[in-house]
């Protein structure tokens, strides 16, 4: 077992000899945070890294997923990046952990953070540890403590919560019935600071927190140490995908430094650089409101926010405010399943063809209708996308179709057809009836039978469930650990 | 992301969570970003988003040089009928706006 300090993480830093020349201004706390990367399995570079722990964080904090890949990782609970790729960056990261004696931080565990992520995570931390324990039986990275957070909610408790009312429906959400929250596959809340510092205080080495919002993995222990509550936040948040909110975000690693007055940026990529236009401008990224953030518990407040560089690479950042709520309340997230898919394509280049795409669709999918109508027993969604002319933009399409060859105009369009149904066989029958319309349907019927050009035998394509997301809502709680199951796991202790 | 070449750096746009998309101009300097702010009529671009005017938050951000834009999507993120996974699309159509306004985007 590691040197177990119960409250290890959430102490003022008295670590001697070690530190840089200090990046915050003034007395009090200082807690230090490596962010390696935007996410675990996109990349993390190890002169950066390395770079970074050579400032001797106090923490290593990673993001391992979010909403952003679309609503199929939390319908099925699974992870977007391949089990290699989180593995060899996880391994560099508990291997750089053991080197420190600082604990390890993952929020949002394989990209959706259910707790079978959580689980698949820890399985991976399992087999990294005894890997390390191997080269080094006597190695302080032979034994662990791993504690795990688990955010994952049951769609039927949901429901009966919705219908007593402790569930509130956020700005732009679809209108629910509580029979919609029974409906999802998968439910999440996600977990702020108070619960990652319940994980903290069990003197982990290593924390695996399923959803959590992204800024609370990095807040969460400067803020249990005393440090700016506004800057604790606003630090996190510009910490949240590594170096993007520096001018060269590839070699992806920041060190965050935050106090009692504010926090300073520092990229630890050689060559890269943070300004105070980069780090402000951080606050627009995937956010609709430039000066407000929510989250568990309350709301950061950039308004008064004061940017200035240090030097060349640094940003120094004091007057965010956080504003605490009279409730606390953690958002929910679920996704449900929303039919199976079958999309066929097929390739359209006679240019009378093109001319008159959107009337050949129009025709082809009424006569598809009208004649294969007996033929369907289930209900079915046809639709669709014009690769070439309004794929993209649909109705929002300002582009009109110019066909025609050379440079002036389209000269193909692939023509995608999605079938939904509520199930896979259903959705590739119909997809087959709908072949050899695909394949040979006239504009008119007074010209020969067209033949247009399918790339694949069979032309159709499975695209399995279709998931949607569900829940923009949040949860009150009365206790901030409601909702969320801490558990503790020793891992590589001897017998 | 929709890369500029005169009045403005950079527009780029992308979801804010499942259900809201949001939309950034970089503009190229203070005196790029009054001209912007003036063309960039609100009203227009809601038309060319299709988007409750109601429903379209707007922020001039002086200190930044950017117009910011936030909308809910059209289609949630994902659902059978989006088309845009990470809503990076919206972009081209607020440049247009700009072009259309006499900006060289």
């Amino acid at each position: 077992m590691a040197a177990m300090d119960i409250d290890r993480g959430l102490h003022a830093d008295t670590r001697p000899g070690t530190a840089p020349a200090a990046l915050g201004q003034g007395a009090g706390p200082q807690v230090r945070v490596l962010i390696p990367s935007g996410a675990l399995g996109i990349s993390i570079d190890p002169a950066a890294l390395e770079a970074g722990l050579a400032m001797a964080p106090d923490i290593i904090a990673i993001d391992g997923g979010s909403t952003d890949s679309g609503p199929y990782y939390l319908g099925t609970g699974t992870c977007k990046y391949a089990r290699a790729s989180i593995k060899r960056e996880w391994a560099m990261l508990m291997r750089a952990r053991a080197r420190l004696g600082v604990p390890l931080l993952i929020g949002t565990a394989g990209t959706c953070g259910v707790d079978a992520m959580v689980d698949w995570m820890l399985e991976i931390t399992a087999e990294i540890a005894a890997e390390i324990a191997a080269d080094d039986p006597a190695g302080v990275g032979a034994a662990l403590r791993v504690a795990t957070l688990k955010s994952s909610q049951s769609p039927a408790t949901l429901a009966e919560k919705f219908g007593h009312g402790a569930i509130s429906a956020l700005e732009g959400a679809p209108d629910l019935a509580a029979a919609d929250f029974a409906g999802c596959s998968h439910a999440v809340a996600l977990a702020g600071a108070e619960q990652i510092q319940a994980a903290l205080k069990t003197g982990a080495d290593i924390i695996i927190a399923g959803r959590a919002t992204d800024t609370a993995v990095i807040a969460a222990l400067p803020l249990a140490r005393g440090c700016h509550p506004g800057g604790a936040w606003h630090g996190a948040k510009i910490g949240e995908c590594g170096a993007l909110a520096t001018d060269n975000p590839g070699p992806g690693a920041i060190l965050i430094e935050f106090d009692a007055a504010g926090f300073t940026v520092q990229p630890t990529g050689a060559g890269v650089q943070a300004t105070p236009h980069t780090v402000s401008a951080h606050m627009l990224y995937e956010n609709a409101d430039p000066f407000v953030l929510h989250e568990p518990g309350g709301h950061l407040d950039v308004t008064g926010a004061c940017y200035t560089a240090l030097d060349p690479r640094r940003v120094r950042v004091e007057g965010s405010v956080w504003v605490a709520s009279d409730a606390y309340t953690v958002k929910l997230e679920g996704a449900r399943q929303a039919g199976f898919q079958t999309v066929s394509l097929v390739m359209v280049r006679d240019l009378h063809y093109v001319a008159h795409i959107e009337d050949w669709v129009g025709a082809l999918e009424a006569a598809f209708h009208r004649r294969e109508a007996s033929n369907i027993a289930v209900d079915f969604e046809l639709d669709f996308r014009l690769i070439g002319q309004d794929a993209t933009l649909g109705a929002l399409e300002t582009q009109g179709l110019r066909a025609g060859g050379g440079s002036g105009g389209i000269h193909e369009v692939g023509v995608m057809a999605i079938i939904t149904a509520s199930t896979q066989d259903a959705a590739r029958d119909i997809a087959r009836l709908l072949n050899p319309y695909l394949l040979h349907f006239p504009l008119t019927e007074n010209e020969p039978m067209p033949t247009f050009a399918f790339a694949f035998s069979p032309p159709e394509m499975d695209r399995g469930a279709l998931y949607e997301f569900q829940l923009y809502h949040v949860l009150r709680l009365a206790d901030p650990m409601a909702a969320f199951a801490l558990e503790t796991h020793e891992l590589g202790a001897s017998a | 992301m929709s890369a500029g070449t005169g009045l403005v750096r950079e527009i780029r746009s992308k979801n804010a969570g499942p259900f809201w998309v949001t939309i950034d101009v970089f503009c190229r300097d203070a005196d790029a970003f009054e001209v912007v702010r003036m063309r960039l009529e609100t009203a227009e671009v809601a038309r060319v988003l299709q988007a409750d005017p109601q429903q379209l938050k707007r922020f001039d951000i002086a200190d930044l040089q950017v117009i910011k834009f936030s909308l809910p999507r059209p289609h949630v993120q994902g659902a059978r009928l989006d088309r845009d996974m990470h809503g990076a699309s919206f972009a081209v159509l607020v440049r247009e706006v700009l072009e259309a306004a006499g900006g060289s985007g």
